[in-house]
Parts: C-alpha cells; sequence; structure tokens
C-alpha cells in the first residue's frame, strides 16, 4: 500500500531559531501580543510503499534520522496521513 | 608536503578556481576534482572549497555527502590525509560526519560579506604551521549559514582536544564558542567560514590567508592511529 507521509523538521529546542524570533518581535505589531515561543522549520510530504501505517512510519523515521533532519540542531516528528 | 592539491567541485560550488589560483600562486600545484568520480588521483591533499553544493537543498552540505568523491575522501582522511573545508566545505565536512557539529543560520538573519579579524587558538593542525596561538588575521567571510552549533559536550572535547583552530574576535553570527574554525582530533581535517583564498593579496584586501594555504602545502599527512 501507498502511505502519504508528513514530516515536520524543526529546530531542536535550546538551539536559536532567528527566523522564529524575528516572527516573534513582529506579531506584536499586529496586534498578537499573546504569542510566543515561535519556531520556524520545514514540513516535508512524502508517499512511500510499505505493508501497514506502522511499517511507513518505520521507513519514515529512517530517512529523518539518516538524512532528512541534522539531529545536532533539529528535531522531526513523522505522521502518516489518513488515506 | 602536500604539493598536489585536489580541489573538489560539487553542482554548485563556485570559490574552486579562486582556491585553484591561490594554491598555484603560493607554489602548489591544484586540479579540480568532480563530485562524480571517486578517484582522488595522486593528490597530496583535498580542499572542499565555498559555494553552494546540490544548491544546498535540504541542508548546507546535506547532499554532497552523498556524492561519491566524499567516500574517498572519507578514506583519505582516515589515512591521515590532508583535508581543509572552507565555507560551504566546512558545512559538507560536518554533514559526512568528518567533523562534529552543524552550521545554522547567522543569529542576526543577514548574509554575511566582509573582512573578519580570527584568532589561532590552536596550531596542532593543517592549517598551523608556522603559525602561532594568539595570531590574528584578517580573513574575509561570505556566508548565510555560519552560526556554528554543537553540545555542550562537543563544546568542551573541542576544547580539550585543543581542535578550535579559530575564533572570531567579533563573532559576526553567533557561533558558540566565537568559533570560526575546527580540526579533528589529529589536525589533518579542517574546517572553516572565513575563506584565506580569498586574502591572497594586498590588492584582495589582504593576504593573511596565504599563510594556511601555505602551511596546507607544507603539511603532509598527519597520523591518525
Amino acid at each position: 500500500m501507498r502511505f502519504e507521509v508528513k514530516i515536520e523538521v524543526s529546530p531542536r529546542k535550546g538551539i536559536a531559531n532567528p527566523e522564529g524570533s524575528t516572527i516573534e518581535r513582529t506579531l506584536p505589531a499586529l496586534g498578537f501580543k499573546t504569542a510566543g515561543d515561535v519556531r520556524v522549520g520545514k514540513v516535508i510530504r512524502l508517499q512511500v510503499e510499505a505493508d501497514s501505517s506502522a511499517a511507513a512510519k518505520t521507513i519514515a523515521q529512517d530517512m529523518c534520522d539518516r538524512f532528512l533532519s541534522n539531529p545536532v540542531i533539529e528535531d522531526a516528528s513523522v505522521e502518516v496521513l489518513d488515506t | 608536503m602536500s604539493q598536489r592539491v585536489g580541489v573538489v567541485r560539487f553542482p554548485g560550488t563556485n570559490c574552486e578556481f579562486d582556491t585553484v589560483d591561490a594554491v598555484n600562486e603560493l607554489g602548489g600545484q591544484a586540479k579540480v576534482l568532480w563530485h562524480g568520480d571517486s578517484d582522488l588521483g595522486d593528490v597530496d591533499a583535498i580542499v572542499i572549497p565555498g559555494g553552494f553544493a546540490h544548491g544546498d537543498y535540504l541542508r548546507c552540505g546535506a547532499i554532497a555527502r552523498f556524492s561519491p568523491i566524499m567516500d574517498s575522501i572519507a578514506a583519505f582522511a582516515r589515512n591521515g590525509g590532508p583535508v581543509l573545508g572552507i565555507c560551504n566545505g566546512f558545512q559538507v565536512l560536518t554533514e559526512a560526519g568528518l567533523l562534529p557539529g552543524a552550521l545554522q543560520k547567522n543569529i542576526g538573519l543577514k548574509f554575511l560579506c566582509c573582512m573578519q579579524q580570527i584568532q589561532f587558538v590552536s596550531t596542532t593542525n593543517i592549517v598551523g604551521v608556522g603559525a602561532r596561538v594568539g595570531d590574528l588575521l584578517s580573513i574575509p567571510i561570505n556566508h548565510f549559514e555560519g552560526n556554528y552549533v554543537c553540545s555542550e559536550d562537543t563544546l568542551r572535547q573541542l576544547e580539550e582536544e585543543n581542535r578550535i583552530v579559530f575564533r572570531y574576535t567579533d563573532n559576526p553570527n553567533g557561533s558558540i564558542g566565537d568559533i570560526a574554525g575546527i580540526s579533528n582530533e589529529p589536525g589533518n581535517v579542517v574546517g572553516m567560514m572565513p575563506h584565506p583564498e580569498r586574502a591572497t593579496s594586498m590588492l584582495l584586501g589582504s593576504n593573511d590567508g596565504s599563510s594556511l594555504i601555505q602551511s596546507l602545502l607544507a603539511a603532509g599527512p598527519i597520523p591518525t592511529a
């Protein structure tokens, strides 16, 4: 079966995220004074052939660990979307 | 002596000819090596120059690690061969696991292109031949992702093993510990964000980079055992 997978790569906690900080400083100008801890990452979507949703997640997690994210500075979360 | 220098070109590399010119003018013999080849030929040293290898897609240097030449460079480094990564080359070396840590966006979110003062912290490496700890150099930087980051354990290890090669005297990009360049444990693999090949003549504003390239030419293999 083919599964649609959504991978979210985000800067690790404790690693400076200048894009997030810049957005956070800007939001109050529009009146959004309650936002905090803004962090900017990226989303990777892909399809993977696997026997089950759990297997698809394992494959995608392996991609993250070995290539799609850099564990020094990034965390990755994998979500198999309902198809 | 490391007179024959291989300068690696990936799709998107753009500093290979500056590096070739600098090496040749300083008495070495440089040749460009294509990333898709796995044969390094008869070179005595490798430079991975600046640019945007494979478009810097995904992360800077992330795709370059899969180029066929990188396995050969890793083997060359394991045998003590001198490998210098400049700017994008530094990013490639971290992504390939030849140096620890990573380089992320500059803290001010600005692309920085300016002369920068750096200071030698360690000279027991391939760019430190003839240098003294504390020496100050003016060498240009030219990067958006030059903000060096690593875990606290790695930073402690780098300091204890004397592997911080350069620190900025006025940190331009947010690098942890003001780090501008590091080496591996034996000192035969060095990564640095500043561009020594762009500081090889007073016509360019500084010739402080010449001594680093001359050091690379003089270094020779370093025992890694």
